[in-house]
Order: C-alpha cells, then sequence, then structure tokens
C-alpha cells in the first residue's frame, strides 16, 4: 500500500460540488420561512420612532422585530469574543439598533414573511425616523476624534497597547543610521463568493434547536446561541452545510443574524432562514487592512537592523467584537524573519463609523509585511546596497531556532519560531525570478522605453493557535472509518486532507476514510477554522485518535490471532501476524471482536455473540478497556508553528497609462511537511490572487459621511482571470515543525500575506520613488509620476 | 398577477407558476429546487448562476422567469451523461484541481461548456479569455484555466 501523506491525490470533495449536489446554506430549507432586514441609511444617528405599521398588511408577512421585541439576553450587546487587558473600551452592537445606529448597515428590524421577495418588501414599508450624527470616518477622523463614534470612548480609542524588547530608542539613536518612513494601507475584504446565511429549525416534539449556519465555527456558534436563548447546550445543535468561502469573515459570531434567526424559529415555531445578499455583504459583514504606520529604524553601515520603532493605528470600524487580534498580530508578525534589534511598537485600535474590521485571510500579517519590507527596501536603497542582500543580512539564522523575540503573540504565548531556514528560501526565490540578472533585462527594456521592476517580499506567519483540536474516528464493522472532528471547512479540502492521514495512521485503504467537519452532532468539542490552522490542529488529532483506534484494534487482532500485539500489523485494512498474510483478519472483523454481543445481526456478528468462544472466566470487555475500535484524542499545542516563505514579482508599469502588468510571479513557501501539494499550491494560488486585488484594484470606497461608493462586484474590483499572474511558479521547502507530530505548519493565509509588499517593491523599481500607500491603482501611479516630476525628492 | 411558464429544464418538461417579478435563478433554485445554480452577486457580474438557455451561457440572476416560457435550460445538475458519467469539463475540473469551495463552480462549467461548443480547441489566451468574465475568489484561476484546456483534450478525445 502506498503512503497518501504527502501524495497529490484529486479531492473526495469534487463528484458532489461538480455535480450541482453541494448543500450550501440557500440551497437548503426550501420551506422555511425568509427574512429581510432594515438597515440604517446613516454611518451615525440617533434613532427616535420606529413606524411598522405600512408593513403589517403587506401579504406574507409574519412577525416584524425591532430592539423593543427582544427578550432577556438577546436584548444585550452582542459578546466581546477575544477579551484583552488593554482592550478598555471595548464596545459591541445590539442584534437589531437599540437607539443610536454606527454604521451604514446596521440592522435596525427585522422582517419574517413567506419568502423574500415578500420580506424586502415589508421592510421597504417600514419608517424609521433618524436624527443624523456626525460621522466618524477614516483614521485620520478617528485621531482628530473632533467628534466620537461612541460618547462614552474619549478620543475614538478602543485599545491602546505597547511592547517592546529592548530600548529601541536609544539604540535607534545610536544607530549610524536613521530612517523615517510614513505608510498607509486601505480597507479591503474577505468577500467570499457565498455570504452569510443561517437557517434554524425549532423541533417542537424533541425541544430542540437545529441550525445550518454558514460559518467558520460551529461550535462557536452553539455556544453563543445557547447562551443568548437561555437553552442548555444539549439542546442546541450546529451544523455547518457547504461554506462557499469564508477567507476570515465567518469566524465572526454570533453575527446578529445567527442569534436573530434561531429565536424567531423558536418563536414563530417555523423554521426560519436568511441568506444575506451581496450588498449586505459589503455594508454589514466585515472589512479589514486599514492601517497608518510610522516607522522609524536605526541601522548601520551594512544594512543591519539596530532598532526599530513603529507606531500605528488601525481602524477596527464601529465595533470590535473580535477584540485586538488584528493589530496584535500586525505588532509581532511584523518582524518577519528578521532579528530587529531593538523593538519597539505601539498601536491605537480607535473607532469609526463604518463596518466592523475582524480577521480577513492575512489577518493583519499584510500590513506587517507591507512595513517591514518598506523598511528593508528603504534601508538598501538608502545604502546603495541589493535589496536581497541587507534582507538576508538581517535574517534570523536556522542555527538561532528556536528564536524568541521577546513579545507576546496574538494567543497570549511568547513569540518563539519553531523553525525556518529564511537564508534557503531567499536562495530558492534568487534562483527561481533570477534576481542576480534582473538589472541587465530592467536595463534592455528601458532601452526600448519599458519600464520593468521586480519586487521581494518576506513573511513568517505564525500558524495553528490554540488552544486545541480533537477528533474522534470509529472503525465500523463494515470495515469502513468514520471520522470526526469539530472544526469547518470552507473550501480547503480537509476530507481528503485529513483522510489521507488517517488512511496512513491506521492502515487502511483511503476510499474506506469518510471525514465529518463542523457538525455538533459528530464532535462537540472544537475551535473552529482560522489562522491557517486546520491542518496543523486537526489534522494532529485525527493523526493521535488514528493512532488510538490502531492500537486498540492490534490488541483486539492478537487476541483473536493469539499472537503479541507487538507481532500485529494493520496493512490495507487487514490485521495479521507480520509475515503470516494468511493469518489476516479484515479491520472490520476486528471492530466486530471488539463488541462483545448478545445480539447477532449479522452472519458475521455471530463471530461475537456469547456462546461463540472465549474465556468464560473473564469479563466480556476487560477492566479498563470499551467495546469498539475507537479513537478520540485531543491535540493542544504549547504554542503557534510559524510557517514562512518569500514572493518575487516582476512589473511592468504603463509609461503612459500607469497600468501594472504582471510579467512573472513566483513564490517560495515553507509550511513544514506536505499533507497534499497540490491543494496547498491551490492555497497559495488563491492566496496570491487575493494578494493582487489588495495591491492594485481591491479597496472600500467610504466617502466622509460613511457611505460606501462602491458597494458592488461592478465598482469593488476583485480580481478576474485577466488580473491575476499567468501562472505563479512555486518552490517548496519544508522544514518540519518540532511542535506537533507531523511537523505540519499551517498554509492558508500565506499566499496573500506579502502581496501588497512585493508590488510597492516592485513598482518603486519599476518606477524609481517609494511607493508608500497601498493598493495603488493606475490613477493613484500616475498622480504619484506627476508630484515626483514636479518635485524629484517628494516621499 | 403570476404567469405560468413551460420550459424544458435538463431534458425534463416543467410547468411552474410564478410571480412577473421572479427572477430565473430563483424559479431554478427555489421553485424548481435545483440548487446547483448559485447566486453570489444577483447584478450579473460573478458569473455564478450562469445557465444555458437555448445553448447560450445566460446570467440567470438577470432573467426573469416568465422570459424563459418556452426556453430550453440546462443547468449544472444537466451536464452529466444520463449514465451519471461527469461531461469533459466537469472532469478536467476534477484532474486539474479547478475548484475549492465550489460555490462558484456551476457557473465556470456551464460557461466552459457553452465555449467549447463553439471552439473545441481554444489556445492558451483563449483558455483565458472563455472564464474572463466569471469570477472566483479561491483558485486564483490558475486551474480553472489549465482545466479549461484538460476539458477541450477529453472532449476532442470523446468525440
Amino acid at each position: 500500500m502506498t503512503a497518501m501523506f504527502g501524495e497529490p491525490i484529486a479531492r473526495v470533495e469534487d463528484d458532489r460540488l461538480l455535480r450541482g449536489e453541494g448543500a450550501y446554506l440557500d440551497d437548503l430549507g426550501h420551506d422555511a420561512l425568509a427574512v429581510a432586514f432594515v438597515r440604517s441609511p446613516h454611518a451615525h444617528a440617533r434613532i427616535l420612532d420606529i413606524d411598522v405599521s405600512g408593513a403589517l398588511d403587506v401579504d406574507g408577512v409574519l412577525a416584524i422585530y425591532t430592539y423593543e421585541d427582544l427578550p432577556g439576553r438577546l436584548a444585550e450587546p452582542l459578546p466581546l469574543l477575544i477579551p484583552h487587558p488593554a482592550l478598555t473600551h471595548g464596545r459591541t452592537g445590539y442584534p437589531l439598533a437599540a437607539d443610536e445606529v454606527n454604521y451604514v448597515g446596521e440592522p435596525v428590524a427585522m422582517v419574517v414573511a413567506t419568502d423574500r421577495y415578500l420580506a424586502e418588501d415589508a421592510a421597504e414599508a417600514i419608517t424609521v425616523d433618524y436624527d443624523p450624527l456626525p460621522a466618524v470616518v477614516g483614521i485620520d477622523a478617528a485621531r482628530a476624534a473632533e467628534h466620537l463614534v461612541h460618547p462614552d470612548v474619549p478620543g475614538n480609542v478602543a485599545a491602546h497597547l505597547v511592547q517592546s524588547n529592548g530600548d529601541a530608542a536609544a539604540a535607534i539613536a545610536a544607530a549610524p543610521r536613521c530612517l523615517e518612513l510614513d505608510l498607509v494601507i486601505e480597507r479591503s475584504a474577505s468577500m467570499p463568493l457565498e455570504g452569510r446565511g443561517v437557517l434554524a429549525l425549532w423541533d417542537t416534539d424533541s425541544r430542540r434547536l437545529r441550525i445550518w449556519t454558514s460559518t467558520q465555527t460551529s461550535t462557536g456558534v452553539r455556544a453563543a446561541v445557547a447562551a443568548k436563548l437561555d437553552l442548555a447546550l444539549a439542546s442546541v445543535d450546529v451544523i455547518t452545510p457547504d461554506v462557499g468561502g469564508g477567507f476570515g469573515v465567518k469566524i465572526v459570531h454570533p453575527w446578529p443574524e445567527e442569534v436573530l434567526v434561531p429565536w424567531a424559529a423558536k418563536t414563530l415555531r417555523r423554521p426560519v432562514k436568511f441568506t444575506e445578499d451581496r450588498v449586505e455583504h459589503f455594508i454589514s459583514s466585515a472589512h479589514e487592512r486599514g492601517q497608518r504606520h510610522q516607522v522609524r529604524v536605526g541601522f548601520d553601515d551594512d544594512g543591519r537592523v539596530l532598532g526599530l520603532d513603529v507606531r500605528f493605528w488601525h481602524d477596527n470600524g464601529a465595533y470590535i467584537p473580535y477584540g485586538l487580534i488584528v493589530p496584535l498580530i500586525t505588532s509581532t508578525q511584523l518582524l518577519g524573519p528578521y532579528k530587529p534589534g531593538a523593538y519597539r511598537v505601539e498601536f491605537t485600535s480607535l473607532y469609526t463609523n463604518t463596518v466592523i474590521v475582524t480577521p480577513y485571510r492575512g489577518a493583519g500579517r499584510p500590513q506587517g509585511a507591507f512595513v517591514m519590507e518598506r523598511t528593508m527596501d528603504a534601508i538598501a536603497a538608502s545604502l546603495g546596497l541589493d535589496r536581497a542582500l541587507v534582507r538576508e543580512r538581517n535574517f534570523i539564522l536556522p542555527s538561532q531556532m528556536p528564536y524568541d523575540h521577546g513579545l507576546i503573540f496574538q494567543d497570549g504565548r511568547p513569540l518563539i519560531y519553531d523553525s525556518g531556514d529564511y537564508p534557503a528560501a531567499l536562495a530558492k526565490l534568487k534562483a527561481l525570478v533570477g534576481w542576480d540578472s534582473f538589472p541587465a533585462v530592467q536595463a534592455e527594456a528601458r532601452e526600448q522605453g519599458r519600464n520593468l521592476g521586480i519586487g521581494l517580499a518576506c513573511y513568517v506567519e505564525g500558524t495553528g493557535v490554540g488552544p486545541y483540536e480533537g477528533a474522534h474516528i470509529v472503525v465500523e464493522t463494515s470495515g469502513k472509518v468514520k471520522v470526526a472532528t469539530g472544526l469547518t471547512t470552507q473550501g480547503q479540502g480537509h476530507q481528503t486532507v485529513l483522510a489521507q492521514i488517517v488512511a496512513d495512521e491506521l492502515g487502511v485503504p483511503f476510499g474506506d476514510v469518510e471525514v465529518t467537519t463542523g457538525d455538533t452532532r459528530a464532535f462537540g468539542y472544537a475551535v473552529g477554522t482560522f489562522a491557517s490552522r486546520a491542518a496543523v490542529m486537526s489534522g494532529s488529532a485525527v493523526a493521535l485518535a488514528a493512532r488510538a483506534a490502531r492500537a486498540k484494534a492490534i490488541k483486539v487482532a492478537a487476541a483473536a490471532l493469539e499472537a503479541s500485539p507487538d507481532d500485529v500489523e494493520i496493512v490495507d485494512g487487514m490485521a495479521a501476524v507480520k509475515g503470516d498474510p494468511a493469518s489476516a483478519i479484515a479491520l472490520g472483523t476486528v471492530a466486530v471482536l471488539s463488541n462483545p454481543l448478545r445480539y447477532a445481526f449479522d452472519e458475521a456478528a455471530k463471530a461475537a455473540t456469547q456462546f461463540a468462544g472465549g474465556d468464560i472466566d473473564a469479563p466480556p470487555v476487560a477492566e479498563g478497556e470499551s467495546p469498539g475500535i475507537e479513537g478520540r484524542e485531543f491535540f493542544s499545542p504549547v504554542r503557534s508553528t510559524f510557517a514562512s516563505g518569500m514572493h518575487a514579482v516582476i512589473v511592468e508599469t504603463d509609461p503612459l497609462t500607469a497600468e501594472t502588468k504582471i510579467l512573472r510571479y513566483c513564490v517560495v513557501h515553507d509550511c513544514g511537511t506536505l499533507i497534499n501539494p497540490r491543494i496547498v499550491e491551490g492555497q497559495i494560488h488563491g492566496g496570491v490572487a487575493q494578494g493582487v486585488g489588495g495591491a492594485l484594484y481591491e479597496r472600500m470606497a467610504y466617502d466622509e459621511t460613511g457611505q460606501l461608493q462602491n458597494a458592488s462586484f461592478m465598482d469593488f474590483l476583485m480580481p478576474y482571470v485577466s488580473e491575476v499572474p499567468d501562472g505563479i511558479e512555486i518552490d517548496h521547502l519544508e522544514t518540519p515543525s518540532p511542535l506537533n507530530p507531523l511537523g505540519i505548519k499551517g498554509a492558508g493565509e500565506a499566499g496573500v500575506i506579502p502581496g501588497a509588499a512585493v508590488f510597492a517593491s516592485a513598482i518603486s523599481d519599476a518606477e524609481g520613488f517609494p511607493i508608500t500607500t497601498m493598493p495603488i491603482s493606475p490613477s493613484d501611479l500616475f498622480e504619484l509620476r506627476q508630484r515626483h516630476k514636479a518635485a524629484p525628492d517628494a516621499g | 398577477m403570476t404567469f405560468d411558464v413551460q420550459m424544458t429544464v435538463n431534458g425534463v418538461a416543467r410547468t411552474v407558476r410564478v410571480p412577473a417579478r421572479l427572477l430565473l435563478s430563483d424559479c431554478l433554485r427555489h421553485d424548481l429546487r435545483l440548487t446547483g445554480t448559485h447566486v453570489g452577486c444577483e447584478h450579473g457580474v460573478c458569473g455564478a448562476c450562469t445557465v444555458l438557455v437555448d445553448g447560450v451561457a445566460v446570467r440567470s440572476c438577470l432573467m426573469l422567469a416568465v422570459s424563459a416560457d418556452g426556453a430550453e435550460i440546462t443547468t449544472v445538475e444537466g451536464l452529466a451523461g444520463p449514465d451519471g458519467t461527469l461531461s469533459a469539463v466537469q472532469q478536467a475540473f476534477a484532474d486539474c484541481h479547478g475548484l475549492q469551495c465550489g460555490f462558484c463552480t456551476p457557473g465556470f462549467l456551464t460557461t466552459i461548456t457553452a465555449a467549447l461548443a463553439e471552439n473545441p480547441d481554444p489556445t492558451h489566451d483563449e483558455a483565458r479569455e472563455i472564464i474572463g468574465g466569471n469570477l472566483c475568489r479561491c483558485t486564483g484561476y490558475q486551474n480553472i484555466v489549465k482545466a479549461v484546456l484538460r476539458a477541450a483534450e477529453l472532449g476532442r478525445a470523446g468525440s
């Protein structure tokens, strides 16, 4: 039997999805009542009155709810999911706005009707009287604090945090050279093709609530709904159906709709469904990325960083339900593969009257990489040194691993890199892209009137954060292996990769393994899918559970074969004495034998019944044992494992239109041992495309009153195939993690992280002036050219 | 006001009574319960809802169900052969890892099916052009381009 781990096999998920037999949220519950929301048209206003009288007579309306209808804990603010001592002024919204709205899109009233068309008719007939208040939009306005988002939050400051290692100010003052940079990165968003959605069914007979939701954490939603509706956890099931992409936005929970829809279903005793439309996704889900950074860096004549001082301002939107995760990640992961000398970072998280900001793939790292890599390029430019050489001189070396940065990471644990080989990765990337020969290519192109530029950007990504994941494995009497893990899937191919691990660990054919994710009925203890953690956490957990099941199977088979467990092996679903294939018994039979029976249900089961033999003086189930071939284990690592990578891009900027064209895109990627290289490459492709979007096209265009001007796919420019590189060249490096049994590091987010950084580097190289604000559109670049022509020394 | 609409959907004659404003996408999904056709933007930009109307790729979110009266419609559910064999385009997506979350996939499958019927032997650039109007947030399109070329190859081998 060939090992499955490491093989680029095709996915087991695909057949169903290719036939149109996927079951995404809105594909379920055809007979459910439909929900539509009245959402605030103002970025900031007091609600004076809500008049629903015009909507009551609309055909098909069953109920209309406003804040005043919400009972008990449903009327309290939504949870602040991740508290932090620095988050001194945490504010969250209500499921329906109480007396004030703080962003365009905030839910104000909820209509339940027989179908969505009628629900929207009724929503339009509801009149809300608002008293508009001044809106705070953008980081500069939030800092100026001329107006406040929340009257009881001075300066619009949700949180302020300083971390340091050494005396950065002194190190910079003493350094031979010093530079200052001012860097800005704008808002984008996860923007999965499927929006959010939730379907709930209250079973009046069994008094149970069943919820399907397009989420990245079914256990999180379950706990939150049970708490909000005052139900026992055991009375609530949450099932994650097929999910049409997440990229971070669906880790936030409970969304207002995720508590309101179950409550309405329970109240009305009817199934109720909410399906978010695209405009709603733009204005009522979550965004990310918006930050402004000020950097001071001290370095020596060789370009070695001696001290780094970063201050940044993070726009967290109207509320902060997901806590400080994004700026915490930026402030630590900014360091990338480098030793910063003394380091001080200070951030301020600010409220604005805009959509909330929560992790989007990369989760604060793209900003951090942009800042650090711009700094590296600035150092190289000021010294006239090669950009790759400056980076190399600052790398943490493999001999210095594990490397302790002396800071606290997003998981509350020390920021200690477990492994990595950055010089080897850089050597691979330089060879792949032809770094050393590029200046000649560039010069030749310039003679033909073409602007070419090459960029380079590195990152380190903490993946597989805790606290834990678990898995349950049972071998059925048919020999089929059922695996359940609690975290959820949004297209990453978990059913395939987890089955690959189980097939090898248990010694069964890959096709006999079936994996269930994100269903609290199958496995109730889980955290969720985020932070590139699924393969690390659930991959390790299924490996441990498979090992436990295997040990049990060997023990039972050894008794049946009258052999020592040490002499029994399981290969291709058969247990046999080593070297004696004739002794083999099928794993399904071992499962039968493991469960002493009184009643035979088929021919095979007769072997386990009470008159079939065995020691009549021993208990049928030995002390300390249990019936069945099962394994149930948890994996809880001491801290995150750190993946890394480097990207290079060659661009051509049009001398007239200032359009940026991608000529080549190269990736060197290290996510430890690879379970399925094909799936890892798919993750990189998707991440790179999102990186291109974030660097060149995507921005949330709010006007000064807080109206999102581009809330549609017509105006928010997500890359089509014409915008992505025609071919992404990938080379892998495998530095196994010592922190888990399989040596895995996460791979889900990596592709997007250096996007803004690598394009800024390449466009700067093509244009001859630094790019300090991303994304950069052709108009932005055109204006920068004009400015630099007028004043060549401008920053 | 409701209307009776008669359509042939995946080879089966269907009659459905619909309000004038009902979108074809909603009619297929909720009235006929063919939920393989997905809705990603409801304004004709993402292409997830693409179906074949009389053999032509059409965004079903931009068409009213009443205007499909008398039409022959193929959705993703109708692409596989009568014996369940995946079509060349479907098989190519499986072979090339052309999908991740699978939400946009039905629209790509129908779009490519229509395009390959017109041009069974596309070049690499033409393959990119064929999928140029469909959005995917997962794959970065790299393997979808490969799947177009692979589907053409499978289609030629099978014809």
